[in-house]
């Protein structure tokens, strides 16, 4: 029963954190077809943005710790939209009429770039910001004890899903952008700038994996090759849901989380197997994904 | 004369859309047959039903007797029965030589060789008289995208006619090219389906082209065939006239195909 | 067939010189090259994938599992001569292809890709996970012997050199007789138009999976070379990383021509070696901006250049 509990509620942790990873990716590629390799950098980008500003806060700065959180968020939102945006401006927005798979190759040599400008600008060295970590305690559920952090971060991914849902599907932009997912063409001729919806949804995009990896920052050791390792796990989550829909990187997010919580708890060998497993499993039965549309080509 | 393609109650929707009605056809060998019908009257999916690339949601589909409902579309090619395509179906990249020696090597069986050459002597000669069967010599060695549409789609039906069918199903082969080349075009190509004794169905917008090469013309509106026979009984029908040729389907159809391509 | 064409008489050439050199160049550059040429083996895996339309981000599986056969056949099986573990190699390779290839041949594009990097993670998952793999350090390669023959020392170091290039070459021109042949343009057809070749009466599945069978078979052997040179393997080889850089010298390299991925290969174990010395935390960045470079301006990889050239003079 208890080892049920643990798996649930960690499940539940880890989905949430799945879920934050996976948003940015999925938002990109829902609107812009483009599968963002670079996603882990702007988590990585994010992660040393807010555990250096809160490193520096907590060192010298005499305000109260809570204004921490604050300060990750803003780090996150700065440096996501920032970056984004010189990225989107300066390089991508060239390049929209290339193929899928190109586009892919294009994001993976903006990966290799950013992970060593991360490394040039905030260094080799692990940061540590445990801070605004154990400020909020601990609490127990049943016999065992949790972080609130990171129960904290469940509600943090409740938001952000919710939030994303509705933009796209209760308000006046969200129906530009389905427009513009459904297609792009007619879209253009009934008027709507679509390059600023790209340039738009590619910084919401990257801005939300920098807060996913601001928020993760005190929980971990922010060093080189984060990045690397979260982009393959942002996959995994969005493939099994169908690229592209909010509601499949729930639902992944979701499936992932709990499998690996169990595997965690009843056989740790697989840990990691697992993940990719749920992901070649849900694919081998439903090749578009969970949520994702089946596309035949018309001739 | 033997009935060499039949379907029997064949269905097929898309969501809310009925593409195919209850289409109960028998074409028997030899025949040419002409299909009209506005866009979006299910001529292209009753094609694609038909050479397996769209499952029927119900019926029967018989090719010389047998039921090929179920069959993949490789199966059906090489049991005889081939198609083309309203927008040629290329290799963009490659010269229309190559493309044609791509599906001589396919007509050669289904597992392609890896030792033996693609561009081997005989293969080549035989990809030079097609290229002059089909009036496009001077396009040879140039890259596909850089052909234009009329000859795009006589190479279209060349490769499809290389692999020996005995029928033939062709999808608006007219469509993207010029009033002017219309008839040329379909003159090679009917000489060649002659030639290669071949039945064959073809879609077509432009009555005075149907009316030229058909002996039967099958019409289609919102996936039901309203009137089936020869073109005098189905271009009289008032039904017809109404519904299909009253729809702006006389000769200058050119800016609707434009839109619908 | 047996009559060589043009390329081919310089695929011997060049690997004739090569072999000549070995007695002249100093022993770092033969190792450079023996890993380079084995690397190149496994791009072209890639490469031949990329010709169909796919493009496999892990490609580093093949190469990890013919490394580890090569690994796990000397410290597990006893096996020692060094043909048989290549050959173990090939076979552990083609075999998991067998399996995976059903799953694969489903997919295209992006989920080809994605799908191919999951697939080699799996396998890293596993042997970090696994300690009498040495998890993550991996574990030493035991001395192996040719034919019952055992070098000493640096000689053995030499003996795998010649085998490397002897059977890049032997590859090579068994892949430009594939690249050349009806098959081979079947596989770029697939790349250019799927749904034409399937109505050509082919199966576009039953070739690209023939096709990831020789991938994985070749990818395997450089795997197997690699770990016979360097005497160690360990879980980066599946890693989705290792992947990425196969794809990137296959960029480089460009696809058009068998040789391609060789000089691409061994241009970039040159530069890396001076690279990682001057600006050992710059050489990822210099190498997202070639691949954007190339993506630009040379969207066939290097080797167009060379055929720019003699276009030019000819
Ligand atoms: N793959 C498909 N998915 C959804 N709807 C389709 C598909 N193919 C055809 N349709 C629909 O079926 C109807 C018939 O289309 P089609 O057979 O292409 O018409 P035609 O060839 O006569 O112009 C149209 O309403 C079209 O939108
Ligand atoms: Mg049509």
């Amino acid at each position: 029963m208890t080892t049920l509990y643990a798996i649930l509620i960690d499940g539940m942790i880890y989905a949430s954190w799945l879920f934050m990873v996976a948003a940015g990716l999925t938002v990109i590629y829902g609107v812009m077809r483009i599968l963002n390799m670079a996603h882990g950098s702007f988590y990585s980008i994010g992660a040393y943005t807010g555990a250096s500003l809160v490193g520096w806060y907590f060192s010298g700065a005499q305000g109260a710790p809570y204004w921490s959180y604050a300060l990750l968020l803003g780090a996150a939102l700065v440096s996501g939209v920032v970056v984004g945006l010189l990225i989107e401006q300066g390089l991508l927005q060239f390049m929209y009429k290339r193929d899928e798979i190109l586009m892919v190759i294009v994001t993976y040599a903006l990966l290799l770039i950013l992970e060593d400008a991360t490394k040039l600008i905030f260094g080799v060295d692990p940061y540590f910001t445990f801070q605004p970590y154990s400020l909020l305690g601990r609490s127990e559920i049943g016999e065992l004890t949790f972080a609130n952090y990171d129960l904290a971060l469940i509600a943090v991914a409740a938001v952000i899903g919710a939030a994303c849902w509705l933009t796209l599907n209760r308000t006046h932009t969200g129906k530009v952008l389905r427009a513009v997912i459904q297609d792009r063409e007619i879209a253009i001729a009934m008027g709507v700038n679509v390059k600023l919806m790209f340039a738009a949804t590619f910084v919401v995009g990257t801005t939300l994996g920098a807060i996913a990896g601001a928020l993760t920052a005190p929980a971990i050791s922010v060093s080189p090759g984060i990045g690397v390792e979260v982009i393959v796990l942002a996959f995994a989550v969005v493939v099994v849901g169908g690229l592209g829909s909010i509601e499949g990187a729930i639902v992944g997010a979701l499936l992932v989380g709990i499998t690996r919580a169990a595997a965690v708890h009843l056989a740790p060998q697989i840990e990691l197997f697992v993940i990719y497993g749920v992901m070649a499993l849900v694919l081998a039965v439903r090749p578009q994904g969970l949520f994702g549309r089946d596309l035949a080509r018309k001739i | 004369m033997s009935t060499i393609l039949e379907t029997r109650g064949l269905n097929r929707s898309f969501g809310a859309v009925t593409a195919a009605r209850e289409l109960n056809v028998k074409i028997e060998s030899g025949e040419v047959v002409g299909v009209i019908g506005s866009n979006g009257a299910g001529k292209t999916t009753f094609i694609n039903m038909v050479t397996g690339y769209l499952p029927p949601s119900s019926g029967e589909i018989l090719f010389e007797g047998k039921s090929i409902v179920g069959k993949s579309t490789r199966e059906i090619i090489r049991n005889g029965m081939t198609r083309s395509f309203q927008v040629a179906q290329l290799f963009p990249e490659m010269t229309v030589l190559d493309n044609l020696l791509i599906a001589l090597v396919a007509a050669e069986g289904p597992r392609p060789s890896f030792l033996g050459g693609l561009r081997s002597r005989s293969r080549i000669a035989r990809a030079d008289e097609i290229l002059e069967e089909f009036a496009v010599q001077q396009y040879r060695n140039a890259i596909v995208s850089a052909v234009p549409q009329g000859a795009r789609k006589l190479i279209d039906i060349a490769m499809a006619l290389i692999g020996k069918p005995r029928m033939l199903l062709l999808d608006e082969p007219t469509s993207g090219v010029s009033v002017e080349e219309k008839f040329p075009l379909m003159d090679t190509v009917m000489l060649a389906v002659r030639r290669h004794k071949v039945t064959v169905l073809f879609v077509e917008h432009d009555m005075e082209i149907v009316e030229r090469y058909v002996s039967r013309v099958l019409a289609f509106y919102s996936g039901e065939i309203i009137s089936d026979g020869v073109p005098a009984k189905v271009f009289g029908d008032a039904k017809v006239q109404e519904l299909v040729i009253g729809h702006g389907h006389g000769r200058k159809t050119e800016d609707k195909e434009r839109s619908a391509a | 067939m047996l009559k060589l064409d043009k390329t081919e008489i310089w695929l011997v050439v060049s690997a004739l010189v090569l072999l000549a050199s070995a007695f002249l160049l100093p022993n770092w550059l033969t190792f450079i090259l023996t890993l380079a040429l084995a690397k190149a083996l496994v791009v072209q895996g890639v490469v031949i994938q990329m010709r169909a339309g796919l493009v496999s981000f892990g490609q580093g599986l093949f190469f990890c599992i013919g490394g580890y056969s090569v690994g796990m056949g000397g410290a597990f099986l006893n096996i020692h001569d060094a043909f048989v573990l290549v050959a173990l190699g090939v076979a552990a390779s083609v075999g998991v292809a067998a399996i995976l290839g059903l799953l694969m041949t489903r997919y295209r594009d992006i989920f080809f890709a994605m799908l191919s990097l999951a697939l080699s993670m799996i396998l890293y998952g596993l042997i970090v996970k696994n300690q009498a793999l040495g998890s993550t350090d991996g574990f030493n390669v035991h001395d192996v012997s040719f034919l019952g023959w055992m070098p000493a020392g640096e000689d053995q170091k030499l003996v795998i050199f010649v085998l490397t290039v002897i059977v890049a070459g032997g590859i090579a021109i068994a892949l430009n007789r594939y690249m050349k042949s009806g098959l081979g343009g079947v596989n770029e057809a697939i790349k250019e138009n799927e749904i034409r070749v399937e109505f050509l009466g082919l199966s576009p599945r039953w070739i690209l999976y023939a096709n990831y069978l020789f991938a994985a078979g070749i990818s395997a052997v450089g795997g197997a070379f690699t770990a016979l040179a360097t005497g160690h393997v360990d879980p980066e080889m599946a890693f989705w990383t290792t992947s990425g850089e196969f794809v990137f010298i296959a960029l480089l390299g460009g696809t058009s021509h068998v040789a391609a991925p060789f000089i691409a290969a061994v241009l970039f174990a040159l530069v890396r070696t001076y690279a990682l010395e001057l600006a050992p935390h710059s050489w990822q960045m210099i190498l997202g901006f070639v691949l954007l470079a190339i993506i630009v301006f040379l969207p066939k990889g290097l080797w167009s250049l060379v055929a720019g050239k003699r276009r030019a003079a000819a």
